[in-house]
């Protein structure tokens, strides 16, 4: 078994409008990769097609984890196959603690073939290593008791997706914009968490950004560029260097057709916002 | 004893686990129908004073007289012909379970009835069709002149503080169905506690319909007298049958000066019963009154738990979840009336609609000229899991009083997409994730109940939510 999230040719459509052109990417376990690109880019569209949300259509090409078809699951199947998105806007659960929901999630990612309505994970063991994770993540013990992301700030919104990647031991986890609106202060401890989960579970980890502060943190050996749906550039941290100096118009004129593509993407967003 | 599920018994829910059903040779059965005879014989049988027989009687009279309420759920098809107003299984009421008849004991056993009393219940009454078979008070209550019998006891043991009180809440002529109750009531609670005293454990109430086309029609009336503090809870369930059962409680309670009583009822009738019940309570001077209403069964439920504010500072507190599955109609709500000064009422409903059901609120709030000082908060917040269900909401505001706080808000929402994909994309189900935002939603009703009311009422709702999703 390849240990590696695989994805090739990925074609997405969301309303039958296509919005990832082909793109290729293979993340093998404990490797960083970043994502950046322009807003419209594709990057979220590509985290949620990962992840299997239903709205996103797969129109073509492969996806694999650990050689296993991602595909053809569902979302919660994904996640027992070891894939984790820390979403860049979670949805709140009123009435659901973080506790509750947490042990549910953790039962069934770690025993993948648990049958409905049987035991959840035994709660002493469950609050201890709860407990744990806050800590390291200098999260208040409170925490646990309130409502899932239910008047959440930012900050704690952010910290509790990076808690939940510890708790579930993805084998690999896409980031997407787990810096936005985040200080300073808060983007070095929560990549201190993702950092501490990936060294010691092995986690290929995938970061969508735009900013390059939060990969001085989460130091990426791979970094790739998409453009109007589909990843134009690979390379190496300096990639991240030029992008920071230069912008993206070198890339829109080495690329002209994709930067069609993204004007047009850019356009339906705007237009989409506006409505 | 048969344990026919009735499974294939078309348009019922198939996870319904109270739906076993007892053979039964019958002590006394009225027939179907509703006649004066009827009446008549239901008073003889229990040797009632003739002021009750009266009051039966000019009852049926008004029973007869008003229509049938065309405003709330679908009641064209309940048959007032094809009821069976009396039946009574046992020949005497049991001081202990071993004097109660085994089929009955069983039954009884097999809903936890006697497990949960030993465990955490001041006292259990217990009602199989027409009347109470089991009546239980802890001794040390009873000392202290608590007194929580059946009501046809009561009425000839006490019936001086019956006559007092009885009908006096809710007249007879409040509304069909309470006429109906008046004419032919059996059964239900009598609670009596003395000024000051404190019951700190609940009492229960527990009403099983066996028998098919079988109307049971308990009457309960609370009295709390001054600075005293009691919890009653009642639960219900009836086999599964093909035909229409009905089910007409009436639920009276006074609640005097600084006095406190919750009232919870956990309804998980049959999905071929119609549950028309009319529940009101008058509190006093700094007295509160709080409904705790939880509706999971039946298949038209109408009920509207009340609270008369008539002295100072008295307070009022409805607290209702409903849960409406295919063919079913929950059209729950509340009604508080403000008729004291510097009172104050709350209301909070939550409704739950699945599968075709549907779930209505319907709610009155009425502040009398004179009532200064007085606020209410209503909030109701309606679920809906699918498109083929539905949820509406009937607010009635009535305010004759410029120095009043009102506030009222309602929601309506689908569960959402985004909600179960984040769980999901978490290792939770579909059919997990929908019964955790369900019962995230309800969480803040639970949390009011006693904590083993809570794991029931989850339980409940996790087999309501049981292959509701496709």
């Amino acid at each position: 078994m390849s240990a590696e999230l695989r994805i090739e040719n990925l074609h997405v459509a969301i309303d039958g409008k296509e919005i990832l052109k082909g793109v290729d990417l293979t993340i093998r376990k404990g490797e960083v990769h970043a994502l950046m690109g322009p807003n419209g880019s594709g990057k979220s569209t590509l985290s949620y097609a990962l992840m299997g949300h239903p709205n996103y259509e797969v129109t073509a090409g492969v996806a694999t984890i650990n050689g296993t078809d991602l595909l053809s699951m569902e979302a919660d199947e994904r996640a027992k196959a070891g894939l984790f998105l820390a979403f860049q806007y979670p949805t709140s659960i009123p009435g659901v603690t973080v506790a509750n929901f947490l042990r549910h999630a953790v039962t069934n990612v770690r025993r993948p073939d648990r049958k409905e309505g049987e035991d959840l994970m035994p709660m002493r063991d469950f609050r201890k290593e709860l407990r744990e994770q806050m800590e390291a993540l200098g999260v208040d013990g409170e925490f646990a008791r309130r409502y899932l992301n239910e008047g959440f700030s930012g900050g704690e919104k952010k910290r509790a997706e990076v808690l939940q990647m510890a708790m579930l031991r993805p084998s690999f986890a896409i980031l997407d914009e787990t810096d936005s609106g985040l200080d300073i202060d808060a983007v070095r401890i929560v990549s201190e968490g993702v950092n501490r989960v990936a060294e010691s579970q092995g986690t290929g980890v995938l970061v969508i950004t735009h900013y390059k502060r939060i990969l001085d943190y989460i130091k990426p050996s791979f970094v790739h560029i998409l453009f109007g749906g589909r990843i134009v550039e690979s390379g190496g941290p300096e990639l991240v260097d030029r992008l920071e100096r230069e912008g993206y118009d070198w890339i829109r004129e080495k690329y002209p057709e994709a930067a069609r593509d993204e004007d047009e993407l850019e356009a339906k967003e705007a237009a989409s916002l506006a409505v | 004893m048969s344990t026919d599920l009735g499974l294939q018994v078309q348009g019922i829910k198939d996870d319904y686990k109270y739906g076993f059903r007892d053979e039964m040779t019958y002590a006394f059965e009225s027939g179907k129908g509703l006649t004066r005879a009827v009446v008549e014989q239901i008073s003889e049988m229990k040797n009632e004073p003739s002021w009750m027989r009266e009051l039966r009687l000019k009852a049926l009279e008004v029973f007869w007289q008003k229509p049938t309420p065309q405003w709330g759920g679908d009641l064209t098809q309940l048959d007032y012909n094809d009821i069976r107003y009396y039946m009574k299984a046992a020949d005497r009421q049991g001081k202990t379970w071993d004097d109660v008849p085994s089929e009955i004991k069983n039954t009884f056993e097999r809903l936890g009835i006697p497990e949960a009393e030993r465990k955490f219940l001041a006292g259990v009454g217990a009602q199989y069709e027409s009347e109470v078979v089991y009546h239980s008070l802890r001794e040390d209550l009873a000392k202290k002149g608590v007194i929580f019998v059946d009501t046809d006891t009561a009425l000839r043991e006490y019936p001086d503080l019956l006559r007092e009180y009885f009908a006096t809440i809710i007249p007879i002529h409040d509304n069909k169905f309470a006429a109906l109750n008046s004419a032919v009531w059996s059964g239900g609670s009598f609670v009596y506690i003395p000024a000051g005293v404190k019951v700190d454990v609940p009492l229960q109430a527990y009403f099983r319909i066996n028998a098919e086309n079988m109307g049971q029609f308990e009457r309960t009336l609370i009295i709390v007298e001054e600075g005293a503090q009691v919890h009653y809870v009642e639960g219900c369930t009836a086999p599964i049958y093909s035909t229409e059962s009905l089910h007409s409680a009436v639920v009276e309670i006074v609640v005097k000066k600084g006095g406190r009583c919750r009232y919870t009822t956990i309804q998980n009738w049959a999905n071929n019963i119609y549950n028309l019940v009319t529940k009101r309570a008058v509190a006093h001077e700094d007295a509160l009154m709080e409904w705790v209403d939880g509706n999971l069964g039946s298949r038209l439920t109408m009920k509207y738990p009340a609270v008369y504010m008539v002295g100072k500072g008295a307070r009022g507190e409805i607290l209702s979840i409903a849960f409406a599955g295919k063919g079913q109609h929950q059209d729950a709500g509340a009604k508080v009336v403000h008729a004291a000064p510097y009172t104050s009422s709350r209301i909070i409903s939550k409704s739950i609609s699945k599968n075709g059901g549907r779930a209505s609120y319907r709610g009155l709030l009425k502040v009398a000229q004179g009532a200064h000082g007085s606020k209410s908060n209503v909030v109701c917040d309606a679920l809906i899991l699918d498109s083929s269900s539905r949820s509406d909401t009937y607010p009635y505001i009535e305010i004759d009083e410029d120095d009043v706080k009102v506030g009222h808000e309602a929601s309506v929402s689908k569960i959402g997409e985004e909600q179960l994909f984040y769980l999901m994309s978490r290792g939770l189900s579909e059919a997990e994730a929908s019964t955790l935002i369900v019962s995230g939603f309800i969480e803040p009703l639970v949390k009011e109940l006693p904590m083993e009311y809570a794991v029931e009422m989850n339980k409940l709702i996790q087999l309501q939510m049981e292959g509701s999703v496709g």
